[in-house]
């Protein structure tokens, strides 16, 4: 018998297989239909902005496209000793067209951060060429200051020629490049970044601790006690949950505040003086004990989930094989909530992480993380490359942190209400 | 959780210290809601309980910050509110319509690369809301939407969807696909099917994604702070300007409409949750 004779066919006379496989390609291209306005949607409006940002952190062709000619004349030049006529004829003539442009000042104040003092001697320049005869450029300009005929100033416009840098990721890790184009540090007293980095770190590290540690009792009480009880509790947790976020923090200002009801209490049970109240509010602990409050019902709904799956009877089996309750609960109970505890310590994590206006309404200036200081740079020095550059660390860091996630529990294991 | 007659007394302080924790936790997440009530009739101008008001005094209660939110001169909030509806409530049809499609897209089995497009799809809710805010802007700004309503509703759209698509990918999951080719044995088309019987079934998880899509929009204020221009204040906006120079009473007043408003909200999405439950025979 040949293979041909052990094909099914359909009643048209196709192969079962050829159709089969024709009609899951259909309905392939039909499921993919059905999502393509979204997965473009999202796509057009989301994925391909964040990669802007990346190209916008490390743009810097500013000052490759205001001087083409000096850098092409560059190219030869090996940076050690003063440039030749041409680089210097080059720049001139670069710079004059800048000028009729009016767009000489952006140079000079982008080389003067390359290397101080650039500004003044460029100003001196636009000033004095006019006067300028035709030829001999190098002679000329060396003429109009000193610092012309330092080659380190001449190096620092070679510094600026590649279109990309890494300037503005340094500069969120607080280092720069120096004279010679090498990485250092910046001086240990204006080390603002890092400061801010492990801040938002150690924020989010204990904010985490607090929920679990908060949390955990809880969900399992929600889980174990009858519906009608549970139900009633839930909505302790749900009501903040669906709460504005600005109104969470109002309460918590009242709350915190030196005349609030938390220093009122303190008083009242003689724990402190009346006249010299703790400042809870505009440091650490305001934020502690905000975001803590704001974020638990994200940790306790992923546990509650969990937790309701979980048998009483593997409790009971524990216990009647001889484990004391505690024995019972580390070794058998505990183990089983480990896919909720991930999830929960996760989403607290990465939302404590990304904080903004909590922070910013109690936190004062110690309270102060990484996400208002990208907000900053948007909003007041409109320095979006360095925005960008910061925002795309942190996003760095959260894509480890689920990568991490995901050696350790599983992503799939996550499990939302 | 009445303790058995045979248990220790070590269990039995454990026990009554394990429900003494839970109830404090409970007051820490519930109390703070509370406060703000009544606060806001207070009669007085400052954000702490009068004399009175500890006494009941009626007269140490008025509703002239619910008067000022309302009728206050050059008030913002009247113009914040109507933003802030229009906006949430376009932003929620956009996201709707985007996800539940996306969704039925992404239930059927034959979807490939389901994994990826799921990422992707559901990103905007994992990434810090900051990084979004700055993509966002960039991208709005780049279509000249920045400072405009429409600007604002693309936003919240992509800031929603994830939800949608979420909540009605795991309503889908319980949904039996049978009567949609039973439907189609008998005779009627797809768009037909949808309405007459997919969209009936699932529409608890459409409904619930969309009250999350509301809420999002409704409660944003990263992304608004970066993209709203004077005519485009918005509740958040006003709430964050107002808590950042002055905590005013009027602040309170209208704190206390958004929590009625959240309680109700609260109520609808867990009677859709456990009727969705009922449908799906999860039996509890």
């Amino acid at each position: 018998m040949s293979s041909e004779t052990q094909k099914i066919l359909t009643t048209d006379g196709i192969p079962l297989e050829v159709s089969l496989k024709k009609a899951e390609k259909k309905n392939k291209i039909k499921a993919f239909l059905l999502v393509a306005p979204l997965l473009l949607f999202i796509i057009i409006t989301y994925i391909f902005p964040i990669g802007e940002m990346f190209t916008r952190s490390i743009d810097d062709r500013m000052v490759t496209n205001m001087l083409p000619k000096t850098f092409k004349a560059m190219e030869t030049w090996d940076g050690k000793e003063l440039p030749p006529e041409e680089v210097f004829a080059a720049f001139l003539s670069d710079y004059r067209a800048l000028a009729e442009k009016k767009e000489h000042g952006k140079l000079g104040q982008r080389l003067n951060k390359e290397k101080n003092g650039f500004n003044t001697i460029l100003k001196k320049l636009w000033r004095k060429m006019k006067n300028f005869e035709e030829g001999n450029a190098k002679e000329q300009i060396m003429e109009i200051h000193k610092r012309f005929r330092d080659v380190k100033y001449w190096q620092a416009i070679k510094r600026t020629a590649p279109p990309y840098t890494m300037a503005k990721y340094l500069k969120g890790m607080d280092m720069y490049y120096d004279e010679d184009g090498k990485v250092v540090q910046v001086e240990e007293d204006r080390r603002i970044h890092r400061i801010l980095w492990l801040r938002t770190l150690e924020v989010a590290f204990f904010v985490t601790i607090f929920c679990f540690l908060m949390g955990y009792p809880i969900a399992h009480l929600l889980a174990t006690l009858p519906m009608k009880y549970s139900n009633l509790l839930m909505i302790c947790v749900l009501l903040p949950f669906w709460t504005s976020l600005l109104v969470r923090t109002a309460s918590w200002m009242i709350l915190l505040q030196q005349q609030g009801i938390v220093n009122d209490f303190f008083v009242w049970i003689g724990l402190v003086g009346d006249d010299n109240r703790p400042e809870m509010m505009y440091n650490k602990t305001g934020t502690y004990v905000a975001m803590t409050q704001i974020l638990l019902p994200f940790m306790v709904l992923p546990l509650y989930s969990v937790m309701k799956t979980i048998s009483p009877s593997l409790m009971r089996a524990g216990k009647s094989l001889g484990g004391t309750p505690f024995v019972a609960f580390w070794k058998v109970y505990f183990p089983l909530t480990i896919p909720g505890i991930g999830a929960g310590c996760l989403l607290v994590f990465i939302l404590a992480i990304g904080y903004y206006i909590t922070p910013a309404l109690v936190g004062g200036a110690s309270g102060t993380l990484i996400s208002n200081q990208i907000a900053y740079h948007m909003k007041a020095t409109l320095d979006w490359s360095f925005a960008s550059a910061m925002g795309l660390m942190l996003l760095t860091g959260v894509l480890v942190v689920y990568w991490i996630y995901n050696k350790l529990v599983g992503i799939d294991n996550i499990k939302l209400g | 959780m009445a303790l058995p007659k045979y248990t220790e007394t070590r269990y039995r302080i454990w026990h009554y210290t394990y429900l003494a924790i839970c109830g404090f936790v409970f007051f820490f997440l519930i109390a703070p809601l509370f406060v703000i009530f009544p606060l806001s009739f207070n009669a007085e101008e400052f954000l702490v309980f009068s004399d009175g008001m500890k006494r009941l005094d009626p007269d140490a209660f008025s509703l002239r910050w619910y008067e000022d939110m309302i009728y206050g001169t050059k008030n913002p909030w009247g113009l914040a509110a109507k933003n802030s509806f229009i906006i949430a409530v376009f932003a929620t049809i956009g996201a709707v319509v985007l996800g539940t499609v996306a969704a039925l897209g992404l239930s059927s089995r034959h979807m490939p690369y389901k994994g990826l497009i799921m990422a992707t799809l559901i990103s905007p809710m994992i990434v810090p809301l900051i990084i979004s805010g700055v993509a966002i802007f960039f991208f709005i700004a780049k279509i000249g939407l920045a400072a405009t309503h429409l600007g604002i509703i693309i936003a919240h759209i992509i800031l929603g969807t994830p939800f949608v698509v979420i909540t009605v990918t795991a309503t889908l999951s319980g949904f039996d696909h049978s009567v949609t080719r039973a439907a189609a044995s008998l005779g009627s088309d797809p768009v037909n099917t949808f309405m007459k019987i997919t969209l009936p079934l699932i529409l608890p998880g459409v409904i619930s994604g969309a009250l999350f899509a509301f809420v999002t929009s409704f409660d944003e204020v990263v992304v608004v702070l970066f993209l709203a221009g004077l005519d485009n204040t918005t509740i958040p906006i006003q709430m964050w300007t107002g808590l950042r120079e002055q905590l005013s009473p009027t602040i309170l007043a209208v704190a206390t409409c958004l929590i009625v408003l959240s309680t109700l909200i609260l109520v609808t999405a867990e009677l859709l949750r456990r009727r969705s439950e009922r449908i799906r025979g999860i039996q509890r």
